[in-house]
């Protein structure tokens, strides 16, 4: 990977926010605002039982008794929740059955993006589920992973062809109550991913969802719900891009994930939408709830993130580790340039016996921006040997950014062992001038160092998200220093 | 190769090169010699363009062209090259990375094609041994943790990386033992060519009895003093810096 | 809190009494704004742990106007630390104890009375007491402000160094549930030094001691102060104390709080440094077990570059007890070259006791060296392994790993006649030997 990271480097100075194009296709819209008829309106465009109605319903009741939260370490413009269109459908014939009944525009769009939606253009042996504003346009390799056992659709789908499994799941990690964004997602989400790994399955292939906000005026609200059955693995990959507008556009996602006895589930995502323009303007606002349940003994979770887009995150994917000996892992890289803003990490709660967590941060800080990392380690009472060590890094680029570390630590028992450690670093004059004398000009020099300083979690990244992330990191500190 | 007339520089205000004059050709070795605080690593970070020193007077042709208007990466990518006295270290970025990135600027200044994945191995491989370094080396982070005497040998080994046409070594010997000495005075040599010339800063005559010295100048409060042949390092290592005084 | 509201509305008369004037000014506003705010708020972000109003719900008694003229406390109290100080200072349920003689101090120094020196140096007073209280306080600040009656000054002019450490000793004394709300303050200027040590005592076990403090620290530029406070209450007793600190240019101060028996504690404290060079040393050891509750919270504010802050909280955790840390520090834009180094370690010794640690650093300036650790955890089982194979009884291994936990807070202490004593107490305290305020009587 490092091989070819001057490359890359080299490659993409002076490259903008590439993907800030708008795709001109149809798009079917519902009237802007939220009630109760919305979302029933929502639900009854996805044909859905009456089971998921109630649970949309009860969701929207709960969710209009709460308040956004305000505890972040973020400067949150107030949202109208009634200015916002919550169903955008790109318009196309219903469940596409192969690609040539997919609209060529969309096609183009993701082709664009890098997400070729073809199969026999596929080398990488990646199954991909492109999701455009509300909906899933397209999803790959499913015919393959089917012999396996595997189901990887979209969630409207997995409602309709598996709904055992998503009344059994859905909101048994993250409830509709847990908190504003949640409930919200739980009334108007309009689709996402699912992913079924049978018992004892190993996934043969990188399963991948790419997220495409495209309509005007839109919120995207999308949830994807995982399970892994006993022994099963997988490799799960998300990746998000916005057009450039200058209005802030809201996505507020779940992510919920199950993992059984000795079952293994790595989640990486990286994120980039529209972090907004250099003067703050435009830009997503990435609110999203991500939690891992290790329910069975010995199961793994790894989550690792990189995100470098949205004008402002409010994210902490997270592992409630109830089995025993299980093992939860977050590595992040965040970066923030310009107006960007982020609130970011993860919580582990530690409720299984020698149970293990590791949390890796790595904020970098540009501009004017300003980037928290957030995290909670919980060892209950009962979690006998727990073991934590995080270590979170802030790397500043600016003598006009912020770079802040809230971690909370909460420990409730004798035998556990938490470790927490954190330093502050900038890019010496001394480091840019040693590489200069090298021949190296500063531009490079800097993107050398923040991937260095972001490896140990860039490493953690499947090959051509590591790549791609490592490009983005550069691109999002485009100009940021001297 | 190198002209230097009446150069004067200062760090925060502070005058420490006070009318620097010096010739330097193809296929010589100069050496610099003189007490702690003469200016001799001054001078060195001059010549490199380090941001942190202030040129207040005087010129520096290099190969023909104004050395003082070029950024600290064209000098390089012109073959202008420093041993560091104290090398820097960078946590995170390999060795192999660092390297690749600088000899494929190298390339693209001189206008030639970069080089692969493997020609790149082939060469580092050729020019580790020069130094006899540890192959393990290179996978690490620049300098992270390094010895004293590895972080000398790395420089030696970039120096051979980067073909210059001037290499500047720094104080290449404080706190080498013998042995590391040698090694890192056979790799200079062996670099050698009529075409390059080498500017030797020291305290000691120790180095130079590895690398011969066409010319040896004493640098003594800003300023050159003396200039003689290699008999001249002897003497001062016999009789100290005062009866120049 | 309706009672606090009624007593001062009804009581008003009483409570200004025997108070300078000066004193008096200060507690309409106090009262409108705490009126206003009311106390901080249980589980909001800074009072997570600790309820306030829930503690203070109690029917207190106050000590309104105490003469405690039939108390002597050389006889009431024998102290802990002997010998440290040739001037020691006593506060009797609130109200500062006039010593018939008691003139150790260089001739310009006051050490004294709140309510003298608001009359001696009403000047002096206006421009330092309530000033950071009341920009950083919050309802809590204000109750005390509302009700305190005497408390304690150290004024010390210019380049005066005063060699002996002062020892101030707060005294509970009293058969009823009382809430005592005392107040210092302390004013180091210009090149001056000085070395003070509070301790916290009660008398009686039965009754619910609960006091607010207010110190209010200013020390100014080059000057010196080491502030040591030692709790060594009771299980019933409610410490509810708040410090504000103001450093200028190459000011040097060292905060140092042990508390070694205590029933509920929760000290704030906020750091203002406001002059480059400014150095602050922030050390805090607590030994709780039963249900003792220990939370310790504290801003430290970087508001111009080039300053140094150090801040180290060791916990000994045992039985139900429970024990709490945050700590923030602020690094403003501009406070470039800054230093602070932030440290929490907790040895949990039971299954029950809990600890909430939560160091958080806010930096907005870019050439700083910052870092802050978080260790939670038991005795390192290999040490106490190799310890045992060498013969020693576990019980002593453990006991001497313990008291190696806490030495280098200890060691931070810059009066060796403290830090011996210090030393000597931890020990008895891990062997249970320190029966709770044992001497006093």
């Amino acid at each position: 990977m490092s091989e070819d990271s001057n490359d890359i480097l080299n490659e993409i100075t002076n490259k903008d926010y590439e993907y800030g194009f708008v795709t001109d296709i149809h798009t079917e819209f519902i009237p802007k605002g939220l009630n109760e008829d919305i979302v029933r309106l929502i639900s009854q465009k996805k044909n859905e039982p009456e089971w998921m109605l109630d649970f949309r319903l009860n969701a929207y009741r709960h969710w209009l008794t709460m308040q956004m939260p305000d505890w972040a370490y973020l400067d949150i413009p107030p949202i109208d929740y009634q200015d916002i269109i919550y169903y955008a459908a790109p318009k196309t014939k219903k469940g596409p059955k192969d690609i040539s009944e997919v609209d060529p525009e969309l096609l183009r769009t993701f082709d664009k993006l890098g997400i070729p939606l073809h199969e026999q253009k596929l080398l990488s042996g990646m199954a991909v589920d492109a999701v455009m504003d509300s909906v899933s346009v397209k999803t790959t390799f499913k015919e393959t992973l089917a012999e396996k056992g595997i189901v990887f659709c979209s969630f409207s789908e997995a409602v309709q062809d598996h709904p055992d499994l998503v009344k059994k799941y859905m909101g048994s990690v993250v409830d509709y109550k847990d908190n504003f964004f949640a409930a919200l997602n739980s009334a108007v989400f309009s689709d996402g991913s699912f992913v079924y790994i049978p018992k004892g399955v190993r996934c043969p292939m990188e399963l991948s969802t790419y997220f495409r906000i495209n309509a005007l005026n839109t919120g995207q609200f999308e949830r994807t719900l995982i399970i892994a059955e006993e022994d099963s693995y997988v490799s799960y990959l998300e990746g998000c891009t916005a057009p450039m507008r200058d209005e802030n556009q809201l996505h507020a996602a779940i992510v919920e994930i199950v993992v059984l006895d000795r079952a293994e589930v790595k989640y990486s995502t990286v994120q980039n939408w529209y972090p907004g323009d250099k003067e703050g303007k435009g830009g997503i606002y990435n609110f999203v709830t991500k939690r891992a349940l290790c329910k069975g003994e010995a199961s793994k979770v790894f989550w690792t993130q990189v995100e470098t887009g949205s004008a402002i995150t409010w994210k902490y994917p997270s592992c409630v580790l109830v089995g025993d000996n299980s093992i939860g892992e977050f590595y992040s890289v965040a970066v923030t340039n310009n107006f960007q803003q982020a609130d970011t990490g993860t919580k582990m709660i530690h409720i299984g016996k020698n149970t293990k967590s590791r949390i890796v941060s790595k904020g970098i800080s540009a501009g004017k921006s300003q980037n928290s990392y957030r995290g909670l380690v919980k060892i209950t009472s009962n979690a006998d040997n727990a073991r934590n060590h995080s270590q979170c890094d802030s790397l500043l680029l600016s003598d006009t950014c912020g770079a802040h570390t809230f971690p909370y630590m909460d420990i409730h028992n004798d035998t556990g062992i938490v470790e927490h450690e954190a330093t502050t670093s900038k890019i010496s004059e001394n480091q840019i001038f040693y590489c200069n004398q090298r021949g190296i000009p500063t531009e490079d020099a800097i993107g050398l160092i923040v991937n260095g300083y972001a490896k140990e979690v860039l490493n953690k990244l499947p090959m051509e998200f590591a790549v791609e992330a490592q490009k983005l990191l550069q691109i999002s500190l485009e100009g940021s220093v001297g | 190769m190198l002209i230097i007339k009446e150069l004067h520089a200062s760090i925060n205000g502070k005058e420490i090169l006070k009318g620097i004059n010096l010739e330097v050709n193809a296929g010589e070795i100069h050496a610099i010699m003189g007490p702690n605080g003469s200016g001799k690593s001054t001078l060195s970070a001059v010549l490199v363009g380090n941001p942190a020193f202030e040129v207040t007077k005087g010129e520096v042709i290099f190969q023909g062209e104004n050395l003082l208007e070029m950024a600290p990466e064209e000098r390089s990518c012109k073959g202008m090259f420093l041993s560091f006295q104290y090398p820097v270290e960078i946590p995170g970025v390999s060795m192999v990375n660092f390297m690749r990135t600088a000899v494929n600027e190298h390339k693209k200044c001189k206008g030639e094609a970069p080089l692969s994945a493997g020609e790149f191995l082939k060469m580092m491989r050729e020019k580790q041994s020069i130094v006899e370094m540890d192959k393990n080396l290179v996978n690490r982070s620049v300098n992270e943790g390094f010895s004293g005497g590895e972080k000398k040998r790395n420089e030696i080994f970039q120096m051979a990386m980067l073909e210059p046409k001037l290499a500047i070594l720094d104080e290449t010997d404080s706190g080498l033992d013998i042995d590391a000495l040698r090694i890192v005075a056979n790799g200079v040599n062996k670099l050698k060519s009529p075409d390059t010339a080498t500017i030797v800063i020291t305290h000691y005559q120790r180095l130079l009895d590895y690398i011969k010295p066409d010319v040896v100048h004493v640098l003594y409060n800003g300023q050159i003093i003396r200039t003689g042949g290699p008999k001249l390092a002897l003497e001062l290592e016999e009789k100290g810096y005062d009866w120049l005084k | 809190m309706k009672q606090y509201i009624d007593f001062f509305k009804t009581q008003r008369k009483q409570i200004d009494a025997s108070c300078s004037s000066l004193v008096n000014s200060y507690r309409d506003e106090a009262f409108a704004s705490f009126e206003e705010t009311g106390f901080p708020i249980f589980k909001s972000e800074e009072y997570q742990h600790t309820n306030i109003a829930e503690l203070l719900d109690t029917d207190f008694g106050f000590y309104l106007n105490y003469k405690g003229e039939s108390i002597d406390p050389h006889k009431l109290f024998h102290c802990n630390i002997p010998n440290l100080s040739s001037s020691p200072h006593f506060i009797i349920n609130g109200h500062f104890y006039k010593e018939k003689n008691n003139r150790n101090l260089p001739d310009k120094v006051f050490s004294g009375s709140l309510n003298t020196f608001a009359e001696e140096y009403p000047d002096i007073f206006s421009k330092y007491y309530n000033k950071l209280a009341e920009e950083k306080g919050n309802g809590l600040t204000a109750l005390n402000t509302m009700f305190v009656q005497d408390g304690y000054v150290l004024y010390v002019p210019k380049n005066i160094i005063i060699d002996h450490p002062i020892q101030l000793t707060n005294i509970f004394n009293g058969k009823i549930d009382a809430l005592i709300n005392r107040r210092i303050l302390i004013i180091i200027e210009a090149g001056s030094q000085a070395k003070i040590l509070i301790c916290d005592h009660s008398t009686e076990k039965e009754p619910l001691y609960a006091a607010t403090q207010i110190t209010e620290i200013f020390v100014e530029e080059n000057a010196v102060l080491d502030f040591y406070e030692l709790e060594e209450s009771s299980k019933r007793t409610i410490r509810l104390a708040d410090n504000f600190v103001q450093q200028s240019t190459s000011s040097n101060v060292m905060i140092n709080n042990i508390t070694l028996n205590n029933g509920v504690t929760r000290n704030n404290y906020y750091i203002d440094l406001d002059g480059e060079f400014a150095e602050t040393y922030l050390y805090g050891m607590a030994i709780v077990d039963d249900t003792q509750k220990i939370d310790n919270h504290s801003v430290i504010f970087h508001n111009v570059p080039n300053c140094q802050s150090n801040e180290l909280f060791k916990y000994v955790l045992d039985e139900q007890s429970l024990g709490v840390f945050s700590g923030k520090i602020i690094v403003a834009e501009n406070a470039q070259k800054t230093q602070a180094y932030q440290n929490n370690k907790n040895l949990l010794g039971s299954k029950e006791c809990k600890m909430y640690s939560k160091p958080q650093l806010i930096i907005n300036a870019d050439d700083v060296k910052c870092s802050h650790g978080m260790t939670t955890g038991q005795l390192d089982e290999s040490a106490l392994f190799y310890m045992r194979s060498r013969g020693i009884p576990k019980e002593e291994a453990i006991l001497l790993l313990k008291y190696a936990f806490t030495d280098d807070v200890i060691q931070g202490i810059r009066l060796d006649t403290l830090k011996e004593r210090l030393k000597m107490l931890i020990e008895k305290r891990f062997r249970g030997e320190l029966i709770r305020c044992q001497e006093c009587i």
